[in-house]
């Protein structure tokens, strides 16, 4: 829901409600995040865990329905794509996804 | 009592308080109500279980397991666009409470008779005020009841008050437990088709089962925005005097029993002025009237709206008053030694530049009876607190083991 630089209480809907809908999209809350997840699309198979497990639809997808990387406009670093992410047995057990800290933290 | 075209439709009955809210509420035919026991309040919504059992309404009548899954089941089936009614009472109203506040917040027209009674410890089932003067800061629009008469009344207003669109606010209507609830009294019903008239079909502007406009209600409201909704329900608060003045004296002409903000008796000439809420209007218009027989010129003013308060009403109500008694059927601990009625009106008599000497009587608490007597015996103090011009002990206590 769009409101107007200089909004008053006299210019919002009652009781905060939101009367439009998928507002929810324009609230960019990947800011929260504080490790994020690095996705190699060199060694990825596209076995759609990460997208499947993802609990805030973060995993982009290609035309052909392809993993594509990660939205980070409203990925929150839950590590949850990484830790699903199957070790590659031709790159020596490397993980296409993996988390990386943004600093910060440990 | 009433006009002439108001008796001829009306219908003369002999009803308990309880008896005749719910059928104020049969004629208004809700779309959900939410039912949960707790004395004195259970009779009332089991007559109204009878009426849905019997099929003499539509209303979808929901069992809960307590009652803040009763004014849940409300919240959501208000939001959701449903006339929605609930009742309660005491502990239960006290259970009620996160959600009389998201009732309010969500600007929902939730209409709830509360039949009042103490709130324990030590255990107690009679009637005080205690439990809907700890709300009267949530938000609700608060209308007390003097008898059964005005319980069915004010329970058939209730409704479009707190669904007109400049208010959009809850409202509960209240009636001393026992005293009213359970006491059979001689009252006027109003015909079926013209309380549904009157009250009109519930068509709120936004609500969650539209399909034509998808809406989010309860949003996080943080920093942001909560500060800013809170303001609008003040105003809102603002604009409902104008309502409920315009509905009561629709009402009026409807029943031929005239509503305002205040009912004052013998009060327009009188020096000692008592206010009251509740049961003991009767009881204090009776001192009054045996005073008057002294020629004392004593008068009453009973609150009907006590949210939003009538400040302004109840001093207009009595130009001539030399002293005042303040009957709290509560006690705000803590706040002085009194009840909430006494020190709100202090407050606003700083404000109207009124230097009248006031004190306060807590009285009836756990339904301790308030007979005639007692409230002349305030009567009688205020002759000192008037000739004087000083109210003396603040506080006192009307049939209290002292």
């Amino acid at each position: 829901m769009k409101i107007k630089q200089g909004s008053t209480w006299r210019d919002v809907p009652i009781g905060g409600n939101i009367l439009e809908p998928g507002t929810g999209a324009e609230l960019k809350t990947g800011a929260w995040r504080s490790d994020e997840p690095v996705w190699n699309g060199e060694i990825c198979i596209s076995c759609m865990n990460c997208w499947l497990f993802c609990p805030d639809l973060a995993i982009k997808l290609d035309e052909n329905g392809k993993v594509a990387g990660v939205d980070y406009d409203y990925c929150k670093g839950c590590g949850l794509c990484a830790a699903v992410c199957p070790a590659q047995k031709k790159h020596d057990g490397a993980h296409a996804m993996t988390m990386k800290s943004k600093g910060g933290g440990k | 009592m009433g006009t002439a075209a108001a008796e001829k439709n009306a219908t003369r009955v002999s009803l308990t308080g309880n008896d005749a809210v719910a059928n104020a509420m049969r004629q208004v035919d809700p779309d959900i109500a939410a039912v949960f026991p707790i004395t004195p309040q259970t009779e009332l919504m089991h007559k109204f279980s009878e009426f849905v059992a019997n099929g003499k309404v539509s209303t979808d009548l929901v069992n809960v397991e307590s009652e803040h899954s009763a004014m849940s089941v409300v919240v959501g089936a208000s939001a959701a666009g449903a006339r929605a009614t609930t009742a309660t009472s005491s502990a239960g109203f006290a259970l009620m409470w996160e959600m009389l506040y998201v009732a309010a917040g969500l600007r929902l027209p939730i209409v709830m008779p509360v039949v009042n009674r103490a709130l324990n410890s030590p255990l107690n089932i009679h009637c005080d005020h205690t439990d809907t003067m700890g709300a009267r800061d949530a938000g609700w629009i608060q209308i007390f009841s003097e008898n059964a008469q005005e319980a069915y009344d004010n329970t058939i207003m209730a409704y479009r008050i707190a669904e007109n669109k400049k208010v959009l606010l809850p409202t509960m209507v209240t009636l001393d437990g026992f005293i009213l609830s359970h006491t059979q009294e001689t009252m006027e019903m109003l015909p079926d088709e013209d309380v549904k008239k009157f009250v009109g079909e519930f068509k709120p502007d936004h609500y969650l089962l539209n399909a034509q406009e998808p809406m989010l209600v309860g949003p996080v409201d943080l920093q942001d925005w909560l500060f800013e909704h809170k303001r609008q329900n003040i105003e809102a608060t603002k604009d409902a005097p104008a309502v409920i003045k315009e509905v009561s004296d629709e009402y009026s002409k409807l029943s031929g029993r005239p509503y305002g903000f205040v009912d004052a008796y013998r009060a327009d000439d009188a020096e000692l002025v008592v206010i009251v809420l509740g049961s003991t209007g009767g009881t204090a218009k009776d001192a009054a009237d045996e005073l008057r027989d002294q020629g004392v010129a004593a008068g009453v003013v009973k609150l009907r709206v006590y949210r939003p308060f009538p400040a302004k009403e109840i001093f207009d109500a009595m130009p001539k008053a030399k002293a005042v008694a303040v009957l709290d059927r509560s006690i705000s601990a803590g706040l002085g030694n009194g009840g909430p009625v006494f020190h709100e009106l202090r407050s606003f008599a700083y404000e109207f530049g009124k230097s009248l000497p006031m004190v306060n009587y807590v009285y009836g608490i756990g339904g301790r009876d308030i007979h005639s007597q007692h409230v002349e015996s305030a009567f009688e103090d205020l002759k000192a607190v008037a000739s004087s011009g000083k109210p003396g002990e603040l506080y006192r206590y009307l049939n209290l083991r002292d």
